[in-house]
């Protein structure tokens, strides 16, 4: 796309070219929503340096809490992407498994003992463990829908449904608590960096992602088995895997979410942990542009998507929306957000263009 | 030849219903076998224990229990799932301390979040003939016809925690919490503090469920009648995180406040963590009171610790009422008030005790 921008940078063009360009849609959507922002109370871009009650420098405002609050669903969108590129479904189990994961992890900080003093592992280690479960439920989504081909939607409909008790199930219905300082770190500042934690986290995906996709043929892959597995077959891939292989990563995603959902409150509430965001999570990838139905696929603008859904719950909280009218307020953004990035609008979008363009020009 | 098929196939289900309906509801059905199973040698032995129009109540197994020790009092418990929250954990286990055979109980349990799961549980037990069902139900609407079959079957209902939409007749006693008094006692206690102005943030719970419709009602009655100001009042979903961004967009935006009132400790917990990032004092003799709900043993600790100020009791403990209840009706007494509504207390952080945590703490 950028290239293209290149070859017809005369000017006129380069609107039109903007318009079709992917990324340009949950761009615009973002900067509407900051306008938006921006003419009813210019004190939301408002940032300054605080302390925290640990004395600690910490950034604060609404623009941060944007970054920070939305970047679970950042990093959710990555797997989000690749999964519903390769198989063209979407995981809708994300919360459920982002419960087990949470719960994995308590119960190796905590062992059997469900309110320790100190933790009775090392972080690293029950992070490891949690994410290996992840990456096993990942899997086992996967091997439904890629060999079994079950309709991803069902297939995570099982994980979706069973998840909330097998997490209840690791911690034998307990509810641990960690009592721990450097495990709130993650879930909001590191001493010393003003910068919360979770954005860093989730910076450092996107660059793995970014590294992963620029070095390795799993972009291509990636999209030739979800635009067609057959003729990707015939040419020597393994479309099962790949499918396997995006589930999988998707549990990575999962469990590094988990992570930081779990440190956020040093505890866990199996029923409302992640609750919904497995809905956000999809909205954000479609929200960028991407295909539903697989196929090619544009990274950033899920990321950018995501931040976008978390900057409208932000927006909406600020703004004080009535409790019992919050989902309608959100529900009237996500149409209009979702039909102006179809590719039919779109189109109908680029056509107008040109013919104001034609019309200028005659 | 087809009215043929069909009047047979009508015969067919006739028979089948005639069947079923006399194995399931144990009416006074005329000749096929399994009501004379029921009508025969298992009647006296229920008599013994139950004082009901028992000829057909009991099939079997309950009946030789009866005949074993003579005193077993058989009930069956229908509860929603104990992984639910902390609050029905505690109420579970509750429920299975004090219904034990040295109680002079046989329990079974059947638990579900669904409607129509808990009826057909609810059915079993009919059949199964136990002397008392005692019922938590899902949802209120749906249970008029199987509250008949009890009743036909002679089989005492106690509902417990939850309410259902049908005729008082059909039920011994219900044994609820009060949730409108809950936030009363909160409001009361929140007056009693005599701030010099109240600036509140209400954090709802899931907006429409019992607890919050209470427990907002409250504070809107007295925010209305006695001036005070709230601030912001959103719903959390008695989610921790959301509870948090909302506090964290007040405080974002500058405007100051001095109590928040969580409709959960969840929730109370995230508004806490909210303060902490921004470095502001709460708790006893502090900038900001903090108020939650159900008195979680970690709550009561933060209490304890003077980080929170008031807890509110949402009482998970019904057994012994439910016992002293089956007691009274075996001795032949009479339940004077069908609506048997718990002591709940407000916890104040100036004086509770570790005792108070160890005894209410859930």
């Amino acid at each position: 796309m950028q290239k293209n921008e290149v070859k017809k940078s005369n000017g006129s063009n380069i609107l039109s070219s903007l318009l079709k360009n992917q990324i340009c849609i949950p761009l615009a959507a973002l900067l509407l929503l900051l306008l938006f922002n921006l003419i009813m109370d210019p004190t939301f871009f408002r940032i300054t340096l605080e302390h925290n009650s640990a004395g600690n420098p910490v950034l604060s405002g609404f623009l941060i809490r944007i970054l920070d609050n939305g970047s679970e669903l950042a990093i959710l969108a990555i797997g989000m992407t690749l999964v519903t590129a390769a198989s063209g479904g979407q995981d809708i189990s994300v919360g459920a498994a982002i419960a087990i994961a949470g719960s994995v992890l308590l119960r190796i900080l905590c062992g059997s003992n469900s309110r320790p003093e100190t933790i009775q592992a090392p972080i690293i280690v029950g992070f490891l463990v949690s994410c290996v479960a992840a990456m096993l439920f990942g899997a086992f989504n996967g091997v439904l829908v890629a060999y079994l081909k079950i309709q991803p939607m069902v297939a995570t409909l099982i994980l979706y449904t069973a998840g909330r008790s097998i997490a209840a199930w690791v911690n034998n219905n307990e509810l641990p608590i960690v009592n721990d300082k450097t495990f709130t770190y993650f879930g909001s500042f590191i001493p010393g960096i003003p910068i919360p934690t979770p954005f860093i986290i989730a910076v450092a995906c996107m660059i793995i992602m970014a590294l992963v996709l620029k070095f390795t043929n799993l972009r291509l892959y990636t999209q030739s088995v979800g635009i067609n597995g057959s003729s990707s077959r015939l040419n020597g891939l393994n479309p099962e895997i790949i499918k396997v292989l995006s589930f999988v990563i998707l549990g990575i995603c999962v469990a590094v979410v988990g992570l930081i959902k779990v440190s956020r409150i040093s505890s866990i509430n199996y029923s409302v942990i992640a609750k919904d965001i497995e809905m956000d999570a999809i909205l954000a990838v479609a929200l960028g542009g991407n295909a539903l139905s697989g196929g090619k696929f544009n990274m950033a603008a899920s990321i950018i998507g995501a931040y976008v859904i978390q900057c409208l719950t932000t927006t909406l909280y600020k703004f004080k929306v009535q409790s019992d009218a919050l989902p309608a307020y959100k529900a009237v953004v996500v149409i209009i957000l979702v039909v102006s990035s179809a590719p039919v609008v779109r189109e109908w979008f680029s056509s107008m263009w040109k013919k104001l363009k034609l019309k200028e020009v005659g | 030849m087809k009215k043929k098929l069909l009047s047979v196939i009508l015969s067919a289900t006739m028979v089948a219903a005639l069947v079923t309906g006399c194995g399931g509801g144990g009416s006074d059905a005329q000749t096929s076998a399994p009501a004379a199973d029921n009508t025969t040698t298992d009647a006296p032995a229920a008599d013994t224990t139950a004082d009901a129009p028992a000829a057909d109540t009991t099939t079997d197994a309950p009946a030789a229990d009866n005949a074993g020790s003579g005193e077993l009092i058989t009930v069956g418990i229908i509860n929603n799932d104990p992984n639910e929250s902390g609050y029905r954990t505690a109420n579970d286990k509750d429920l299975k301390a004090t219904f034990t055979e040295e109680n002079g109980y046989s329990a079974s349990f059947a638990y579900s979040n669904d409607n129509d799961e808990q009826i057909t549980a609810a059915q079993k037990f009919i059949q199964d003939g136990v002397d008392y069902l005692l019922l938590s139900a899902a949802g209120t609407a749906g249970w008029d016809s199987t509250l008949q079959d009890a009743q036909d079957a002679g089989v005492r209902v106690i509902l417990f925690d939850r309410v259902i939409d049908a005729d008082e007749s059909f039920y011994e006693a219900s044994i609820v919490s009060d949730m409108a008094q809950e936030g009363q006692t909160a409001v009361d206690w929140l007056e009693s503090q005599g701030l010099d102005e109240y600036n509140i943030i209400h954090i709802q719970g899931l907006m429409g469920t019992a607890a919050q419709i209470g427990r907002s009602g409250a504070l809107d009655d007295a925010a209305a009648s006695k001036g005070w100001n709230i601030v912001s009042q959103q719903t959390a979903e008695w989610n921790a995180e959301n509870a948090q961004q909302i506090v964290q967009s007040v405080i974002d935006s500058g405007e100051s406040f001095n109590v928040i009132y969580a409709e959960n400790d969840d929730m109370a917990k995230g508004a806490v963590a909210a303060l902490d990032n921004a470095n502001i004092s709460h708790g006893v003799g502090q900038d900001v009171i903090i108020m939650g709900f159900d008195c979680n043993q970690w709550a009561l600790q933060e209490l304890l610790d003077q980080n929170w100020n008031y807890d509110g009791q949402c009482n998970p403990f019904q057994s012994s009422y439910i016992d002293q209840i089956i007691k009274t009706i075996e001795g032949g007494g009479t339940i004077a008030e069908k609506t048997i509504i718990m002591d709940e207390k407000g916890f104040d952080a100036t004086e509770i005790t570790a005792d108070d945590v160890a005894t209410y703490g859930i």
